[in-house]
């Protein structure tokens, strides 16, 4: 049975612990979006902490989804290894050139400081100020790259399969490097206030990576990485399938998982009972084609699958809403949870795929 | 016949487990025995394709098309005489990634198409889109694969497009990358005259643009 009026954050924690709340949690992944809210330029928004709490606290004013997140890009822990990136204006900030030129200069990289970055600095600030504001009324997500999936910037994808597939000594020595950083980073998230922490593995998804070089590689990174952050984590493979690896990255320990739309949804729900929250899977990057009206069907039918007995998070599969996507659009993604995902989820019994 | 699927299948788990010896030894093999080149042309297109078509049913992963592009270029390269790896009278193809770093596509189908005899000039990644339309046309470039890696990036393939029209130039769009992938009608909304998903994708339109050219 449906619990009533819940805070957000008591909402999230609910789902996580296999019970239904009062109504299916919504988690909208709303990045540089804020800069739309604020009707300032993506490079200005992302200039400081305080533009980001704004944006973050409207449009949850606004989309009345679940979540907030201090997560400025993807790209800003390359920053802070010394990557070089470009901002867009319509677009998320985007790497340039690989922070290494050669797999020997491994053994020279050393480990950011987050006093030094500015880019992590205000990271941090941003996550401080959420938990102020917030209180303990919603989870403010953190957000970490895992050390696995981090080379494909520090290396460029080319180099890190050459070193994946034949250096695994060149392999391990990065590992050691990237895993510490990562605890680290993630560590003091949750130090600033981050209530869970989002482990982007996208090289983790056998749409990437086959499962057998994974078992070998990500797969021990992952589960002594996760092991070591204090707090609450998901694990992401933005958007690559989920299925084939779900039993082991159950086995990390992790709290959270995020599916991709290519996933089939009744085998991953049955997979993931009692054992794992899952969050997803509407198709971000379709998001842009979708056409006022069509949204509450794909809403409803994703409630049905996931939804009963919880342990569900509604969101969409890659990790950040495209900048292209319409207002429009998230309002009535928000509106169908409001309509349709309330528990106890009676309508499913005699729901019927349109 | 038999044989040839036999060895289509040993060069593939070859190139699936990136085992470049036992690959090129299932090509030797074959060559020496029959001195058929249009065959192991075969076994190297069949091989691509069969990978190509796994990783879209999710069985194969995107690094293991990677790597067997790779090693099938290398091998083209190494085993075959290259004046009888080449195709003729196909239009001039250039490979470019629009604004984003990751090249790992466009290696993938640079990969593919050489090893399959054809002739690619690899415009480079990171471009903006006023380099890349300036660099088509210098190049005379009549086939235009753009891969992408961002949604944003992917946007402005029509920007492209819009300008090479400008300039009177009459050059096929061939768009790929994972936004083009996850949103099935964007290769059209952005103005592209094909998309190429995977392996025996992109070999089936180019081979009919060539074919295209020659009507």
């Amino acid at each position: 049975m449906g619990k009533k009026n819940l805070t957000s954050l008591d909402r999230v924690f609910t789902t996580m612990g296999h019970n239904e709340p009062d109504r299916v949690p919504l988690f909208l992944s709303l990045t540089i979006y804020g800069a739309k809210e604020l009707q300032i330029p993506i490079r200005e928004y992302l200039s400081c902490a305080e533009n980001v709490v704004r944006g973050q606290l409207l449009m949850r004013e606004k989309y009345k989804h679940d979540n907030a997140s201090a997560f400025f890009y993807g790209t800003v822990e390359y920053e802070a290894w010394g990557g070089e990136v470009v901002f867009r204006d319509n677009g998320p900030p985007n790497s340039t050139e690989p922070i290494l030129r050669s797999i020997q200069q491994i053994s020279h990289l050393e480990i950011p400081k987050f006093h030094e970055q500015p880019c992590l600095r205000k990271v941090l600030e941003a996550t401080k100020l959420l938990r102020e504001y917030l209180g303990v009324s919603a989870p403010i997500v953190g957000v970490v790259i895992s050390p696995f999936s981090q080379p494909v910037l520090q290396l460029g994808f080319e180099q890190y399969l050459q070193l994946l597939y034949f250096d695994r000594d060149s392999f391990n020595m990065l590992m050691r490097v990237n895993e510490e950083f990562c605890v680290n980073w993630a560590n003091a998230q949750l130090g600033a206030g981050a209530t869970a922490i989002c482990y982007f593995d996208p090289l983790a998804s056998p749409t990437i990576i086959e499962k057998e070089l994974y078992m070998e590689t990500g797969y021990p990174v992952a589960r002594r990485t996760l092991k070591r952050i204090k707090g609450p984590t998901a694990v992401h493979l933005a958007s690559g399938i989920t299925l084939p690896v779900m039993d082991e990255i159950i086995n990390t320990g992790t709290s959270g998982l995020g599916i991709s739309s290519k996933d089939p949804l009744d085998k991953i729900k049955e997979s993931a009972r009692e054992k794992v929250c899952l969050i997803g899977n509407l198709n971000a990057l379709d998001m842009v084609n979708w056409l006022p009206g069509q949204v509450e069907e794909r809403v409803k039918s994703l409630i049905a699958g996931a939804g009963p007995g919880g342990g569900f998070i509604l969101s969409e599969d890659s990790g950040e809403i495209p900048w292209s996507v319409s207002e429009d659009i998230l309002m009535e993604i928000s509106e169908a949870v409001q309509r349709w995902g309330n528990y106890p989820l009676h309508w499913v019994e005699d729901y019927e795929e349109a | 016949m038999q044989n040839v699927e036999e060895k289509i299948q040993e060069f593939q788990r070859a190139l699936l487990s990136i085992n470049r010896i036992k690959a090129a030894e299932v090509l030797r093999e074959h060559y020496s025995r029959d001195q058929d080149f249009k065959q192991l042309e075969t076994i190297i297109n069949q091989s691509l394709q069969r990978i190509g078509d796994g990783w879209q049913e999710g069985i194969v992963s995107l690094s293991q098309v990677y790597m067997s592009g790779v090693l099938c270029e290398e091998l083209f390269e190494d085993y075959l005489p290259r004046s009888q790896g080449e195709r003729k009278d196909t239009p001039r193809i250039a490979v470019a990634v629009l604004k984003d770093q990751h090249s790992l596509g466009k290696k993938i189908v640079s990969s593919i198409l050489k090893s399959n005899g054809y002739e690619i000039i690899d415009l480079g990644q990171g471009l903006e889109v006023e380099k890349l339309a300036q660099m088509a046309l210098e190049n005379r470039v009549e086939v235009l694969m753009i891969s992408t890696l961002m949604l944003s990036s992917a946007l402005e393939v029509a920007k492209v497009k819009e300008l090479l029209q400008e300039k009177g130039a009459e050059v096929k769009i061939i768009v790929g990358g994972a936004p083009f992938r996850l949103n099935p009608h964007l290769w059209e909304s952005v103005g592209a005259d094909a998309q190429g998903t995977d392996a025996s994708d992109i070999l089936k339109v180019i081979e009919s643009m060539g074919e295209d050219k020659d009507g």
